[in-house]
């Protein structure tokens, strides 16, 4: 009870990152990411579209291998381990994917089980007890024989949340929660997550561009923009800043010059040209 | 006159990098059935039968058609030169060497890309596009193990067996002009037929069909795990894997017709 207590007032780093450089082709994604994540947190890394957020994301699962940098889990410098190494480590985490990810040939209750069938030697009942289990835990009691084609957005999104969920990870992935869907199921995904933070203290990092659901599960946010960290901290502390680029996103005032500044200049002279 | 032939060396490094990525997925997958097993990594038979109910059994109706049909055309090419010469008598021979040491491992491989090596690509490219291959990646799944392998293994067995069925219904497929123009029995058509085959005729088709199926999982695998964007990136590494696999067929056919020869020669 004293090391829990302990613990908890020391937080322990679940992930840190140093120096992270990522490039697509020859384009750089990300310029050196520096970031903490603490364990137990859920940490909300916000940005628009093109920022490198969801870059960011597959790098720390180790979908995308960095130029440069290190990204360290557990202890280990997950770019510099062999792909067995990373493989245990990825057994400790789960993640939830934009369009969820469910695979199409199984139904919702082999999806869920999948992990546990490859990854521990329990019987067929005790995975069928977990699976119900898990299903239960996101609000899918019942669902295990459906195929994913017959479930809503929403649905899916519960139950790949369910898979993520599978292994028991310390540390939760969520990539674009509420992607396509409805404001209201989009609420249901919002307080899925926020129950989930109360029942388990896992370390949960949500990649999302939606501004009132970051502000209502985040502990701390990350504000990403072309590739750089702009501003970070609590949701009192980001909704306070007076960063400028903070404040537009917050504030949601539109891009002058959203496609670069000489398309701009170019639009603006055409459109003097033609009334001239 | 340089930007040619520096294309053409492009081209050419393409092509080897191409044929390299090849042969590390078919190196891997082999790992998986046969290394992989021995080191405590789960043979994933139940896949692998469902594949080979599918690539191989799902077959046999259109290919013993077909192979009937080839095995018929051949005995009636075959008659018109040598009716000719008078010896109608060795259209039974011509059928059945040239179904079991050529057509028959042939036509097998095309009538299973059409079937098979288009859905691998389609399959797998899906499940690219649609994030799944990475969330079999982030669970601590390889997929290569899981979804390579079992195709790879299902792949390699029904092949040989497939093709021992093409060279059966292409030798029917003879008889049927025998009996009905050339004065054969259908027992004397068969019997004429099995004293022309040796073994040897009959096993380098099977080597040859054996290669089939790991050029054609290899290619249509690999076509579908490099599946980029969007939706129509899958109806692309579908055609890909298709045309691919049917050059590359062709290609180990010579390869290992060459080697037959003037090892038998040898």
């Amino acid at each position: 009870m004293d090391q829990r207590h302990q613990s908890l007032n020391q937080p322990k780093t679940a992930i840190s990152l140093r120096g992270l450089r990522v490039n697509y082709g020859d384009t750089e994604i990300l310029h050196g990411i520096d970031l903490n994540v603490m364990a137990g947190e859920t940490l909300v890394i916000l940005g628009g579209s093109g920022s490198g957020k969801s870059t960011l994301l597959r790098t720390l699962v180790g979908l995308e291998k960095p130029k440069s940098g290190q990204i360290w889990i557990d202890g280990q410098d997950i770019t510099a381990i062999s792909n067995d190494e990373l493989y245990e480590i990825r057994k400790r985490t789960g993640m939830s994917f934009q369009g969820s990810a469910l695979f199409g040939s199984m139904t919702v209750g082999e999806n869920v089980a999948l992990p546990l069938r490859e990854h521990t030697s329990l019987e067929d009942s005790t995975i069928e007890i977990m699976l119900r289990l898990k299903l239960e835990q996101v609000g899918l009691a019942g669902f295990e024989y459906h195929m994913p084609s017959q479930l809503s957005g929403g649905m899916k999104k519960r139950a790949a949340v369910a898979r993520a969920l599978a292994m028991d990870p310390e540390i939760l992935f969520f990539d674009e929660p509420s992607a396509g869907l409805d404001p209201i199921i989009a609420a249901g995904v919002d307080q899925l997550i926020l129950e989930l933070k109360k029942a388990f203290h896992m370390t949960i990092i949500v990649v999302t561009h939606e501004l009132a659901s970051a502000f209502l599960i985040a502990d701390r946010i990350v504000l990403i923009d072309k590739g750089n960290i702009v501003a970070i901290g609590t949701t009192e502390e980001m909704r306070s800043s007076a960063h400028p680029r903070v404040r537009q996103f917050l504030d949601r005032v539109p891009e002058p010059d959203m496609e670069g500044e000489l398309d701009y200049l170019q639009t603006l002279t055409e459109q003097y040209r033609r009334h001239a | 006159m340089t930007e040619f032939v520096s294309q053409l060396g492009a081209d050419v490094m393409d092509s080897v990098a191409y044929v390299g990525a090849l042969a590390m997925l078919g190196t891997r997958a082999a790992y998986y059935t046969f290394v992989g097993p021995f080191q405590g990594k789960r043979l994933r038979v139940q896949s692998a039968a469902s594949q080979a109910m599918e690539v191989g059994v799902r077959a046999l109706p259109i290919l013993s058609l077909i192979s009937f049909f080839i095995g018929l055309i051949l005995a009636l090419q075959s008659a018109y030169e040598l009716g000719k010469l008078g010896a109608m008598s060795l259209v039974a021979k011509a059928v059945a060497l040239s179904m079991s040491r050529e057509l028959g491992p042939l036509i097998t491989a095309i009538v299973v890309i059409g079937r098979s090596g288009s859905a691998f690509a389609a399959e797998i490219g899906t499940m690219k596009v649609t994030e799944e291959i990475d969330a079999l990646e982030v669970m601590a799944i390889n997929p290569v193990h899981f979804l390579v392998a079992p195709k790879f293994l299902a792949m390699i067995f029904m092949l040989p067996c497939l093709t021992i069925w093409a060279n059966t219904m292409g030798i029917f497929g003879g008889a049927l002009f025998g009996v009905a123009q050339a004065d054969f029995t259908l027992s004397r058509y068969l019997q004429a037929s099995i004293e022309s085959l040796y073994l040897r005729d009959i096993l380098s088709g099977l080597v040859k069909s054996v290669m089939f199926g790991v050029t054609i999982t290899a290619v249509g695998c690999l076509e579908g795990l490099s599946t980029g964007g969007g939706a129509e990136q899958v109806g692309r590494s579908t055609t890909r894997a298709v045309v691919i696999s049917i050059f590359l067929v062709v290609a180990v056919d010579l390869i290992f017709t060459g080697l037959f020869f003037f090892l038998g020669n040898a």
